[in-house]
Parts: structure tokens; C-alpha cells; sequence
């Protein structure tokens, strides 16, 4: 058993459930987006704003914003074991893509709600 | 034919290189790699590598043919050779100990870690523990691995993390014991793998499905761990 604590659930088959399951929430997201874009080749701002006035929609994309943050967060963890040996710089990094992943999400709250 | 092999003396050697061995190979016969380097190794007797078997039982002779991984006693030169050359390195990823000789300790010590040995804490039996030709049959493509390296050295996740990722060898055999009906200790090795390196570093690449010289499939016993760590905690 290797211990780990900047893993996102800090059990292996955690982290390996939410990467697949963000992983199917980011696949029908995009189906959605690029097929609605399709179906209104003549967008407009209304069309596009009343689009994300709608709840289910809001639910979704924050569905997918949350999905981003723990897949990227998941992924780059494991690539920063794999390739970023020296603990302190491991750490940073990690600590960097955690930051970032925050801001997404509450700047993506943020222009979901226009709050 | 010409034959390049890695060299590598760390006593008189600063660093590794690369060796080219011109050798005339007999008409007509498609010779095993291990028999090119038995007869380099009479041109050249300071040439090291492990063999025993012969035979491809052993897993002695492991080593990285032309950029594939293999046992030299059971692959052919024509198998081996690229454009008329072949060359020869050790297995990647472990430290090279002389020439194609290399430290299987970090391996080793994965597999002891699975504890690759029956665990039964219920009364010995008078004679024996019996099992169904159903359950023996859950054996099957994973009692057969000999243990050659071959596969977990050709796994990137095992390269970066040789001490914390168990590697396709070491998984297939804590599969082997998982699935033996005569095993007690279940629910305790899926207890030890439950961690992000230990079953979860495998992307499932295969690379050790293309390498194993037995034919057998890591991936697929790690996908049965899986399933089973999923069971336990769902």
C-alpha cells in the first residue's frame, strides 16, 4: 500500500471511478455544445443567453466545469508523479494546477450566473 | 549479419556504448538470438549475459531485441533482426549491472510485496485442498508466468515508478492468487492495492500484452483487479 495525500481522493479507485465517470460527463458535454451549435448555424446573443438562462443547462455545465477541475486535477497529478521527481517542485506544480483548477471553476460560476 | 550489443562495464567503462560484432551466420537455418550471442560470446568471451534453460522456461534470458523485449532463447534472428541488423540491449529500466545483465532487485521486490503465496487460515485438511476443474481453470493464463521481466519493463508506468507501481508482472501473479479458490486473504491484498500506484498506475498501454513471451495478458488480469477493488466497494 503506497501512501499518498495530494491525490484527489487518495485512494486509487477513487480517483480512477470520478477520471471515468468526469470522462463520460466531458464526452456528452461536448456532443451537446457542438450539436447545438450545429442545429443554430445563425446564432444570436439572445439565442445563446436564453440557452444558458435555462436550469438543466446551468446543472450541466457545472456538472461539466466540476468535471474539468477533477480530471484535469486527476490526470496532471499522475503525470507530475510520473515525470516530476524532486518533491518540491513536484509539490509546486501541484499545488499550481490545484490553484488553477479553483480559479476555473469559480470564474466559471461566475460567468454561468452572471454574478 | 551484424550484430550491435550494448556494453557496459561500470569497472572499466565511464559509460555504456554500443558494440557492432560481424558474424557469419550457417546457410539455411534460422538460428534463436541466444545462439548468435553463445557464438559471439566464443569471439568474444568478456560478452555477459544470463541464460539457463534454453528453452524458454526459464526467464533467464530476457533482454531487448531490436527495441522489442523477449526471451533471446525463443526468438528467432529472423524474428529479431531489423534491416539485416540486430540489436541487442539490456531490459529497459532496470539498473544495468555488466552488459545485458541487469538488477532484478526493484522487480523482485514488487513481487514479494503481492505476497505471491497461498494464504488459508482455516484448518489444514488430512490430505489436501481439493478444487472444481472450474476453479482450477481460473488459473489459467496466470500460474504460466516465469517471471522474465519482459513485460513490466517494457511498461513506461513501471519505468517512472519501479518502487510504488506493482508492474504487469507483479499484478498478473496478485491476480493468481485472488482468484484461487484456496486463498483466504482476498479481501485483505485488495486492502494493500487499494492506492493510486499500486493496481491504478496502469494506463492500460498493453505494451506488456505485445511483449510476454508466454502469450499471456497482464492487462486483462488488471482489469480483473479492478472489477474486483470496484465489487468490494460499491
Amino acid at each position: 500500500m503506497v501512501t499518498q495525500i495530494t491525490s484527489f481522493g487518495r485512494s486509487g479507485l477513487y480517483d480512477w471511478m470520478m477520471q471515468r465517470i468526469s470522462a463520460v460527463v466531458l464526452s456528452l458535454y461536448t456532443v451537446f455544445i457542438i450539436g447545438y451549435l450545429l442545429l443554430h448555424p445563425d446564432l444570436t446573443f439572445d439565442q445563446w443567453s436564453a440557452l444558458f438562462e435555462t436550469t438543466w443547462v446551468r446543472i450541466f455545465s457545472l456538472m461539466m466545469l466540476l468535471s474539468i477541475g477533477m480530471h484535469s486535477w486527476i490526470g496532471l497529478w499522475s503525470v507530475s508523479t510520473d515525470y516530476i521527481k524532486p518533491t518540491g517542485i513536484r509539490f509546486f506544480f501541484q499545488a499550481l494546477c490545484g490553484l488553477l483548477m479553483f480559479v476555473y471553476i469559480v470564474w466559471g460560476i461566475q460567468v454561468l450566473w452572471g454574478l | 549479419m551484424l550484430v550491435s550489443i550494448y556494453r557496459y562495464n561500470p569497472e572499466v567503462d565511464d559509460a555504456p556504448y554500443m558494440k557492432d560484432y560481424q558474424i557469419d551466420l550457417p546457410e539455411g537455418k534460422d538460428l534463436m538470438v541466444l545462439d548468435v550471442l553463445n557464438l559471439l560470446k566464443a569471439q568474444d568471451p568478456s560478452i555477459s549475459y544470463r541464460r539457463s534453460c534454453r528453452e524458454g522456461v526459464c526467464g533467464s534470458d530476457g533482454m531487448n531485441m531490436s527495441g522489442k523485449n523477449g526471451l533471446a532463447c525463443i526468438t528467432t534472428v529472423s524474428e529479431a533482426a531489423k534491416n539485416g541488423k540486430l540489436v541487442l540491449r539490456p531490459l529497459p529500466g532496470l539498473p544495468v549491472i555488466r552488459d545485458l545483465v541487469v538488477d532484478m532487485g526493484q522487480f523482485y521486490k514488487q513481487y514479494e510485496k503481492i505476497r505471491p503465496f497461498l494464504i488459508n487460515d482455516t484448518p489444514v485438511p488430512a490430505i489436501e485442498r481439493l478444487q472444481s476443474p472450474e476453479e482450477r481453470e481460473k488459473l489459467d493464463g496466470l500460474y504460466e508466468c516465469i517471471l522474465c521481466a519482459c513485460c513490466s519493463t517494457a511498461c513506461p508506468s513501471f519505468w517512472w515508478n519501479p518502487d510504488k507501481f506493482v508492474g504487469p508482472s507483479g499484478l498478473l501473479q496478485a491476480y493468481r492468487f485472488l482468484a484461487d479458490s484456496r486463498d483466504t486473504a482476498t479481501q485483505e491484498r485488495l486492502g494493500e492495492l487499494d492506492d493510486p500506484f499500486s493496481v491504478f498506475r496502469c494506463h492500460g498501454i498493453m505494451n506488456c500484452v505485445n511483449v510476454c513471451p508466454k502469450g499471456l495478458n497482464p492487462t486483462k488480469a488488471i482489469g480483473n483487479i479492478r472489477t474486483m477493488l470496484l465489487q468490494r466497494a460499491t
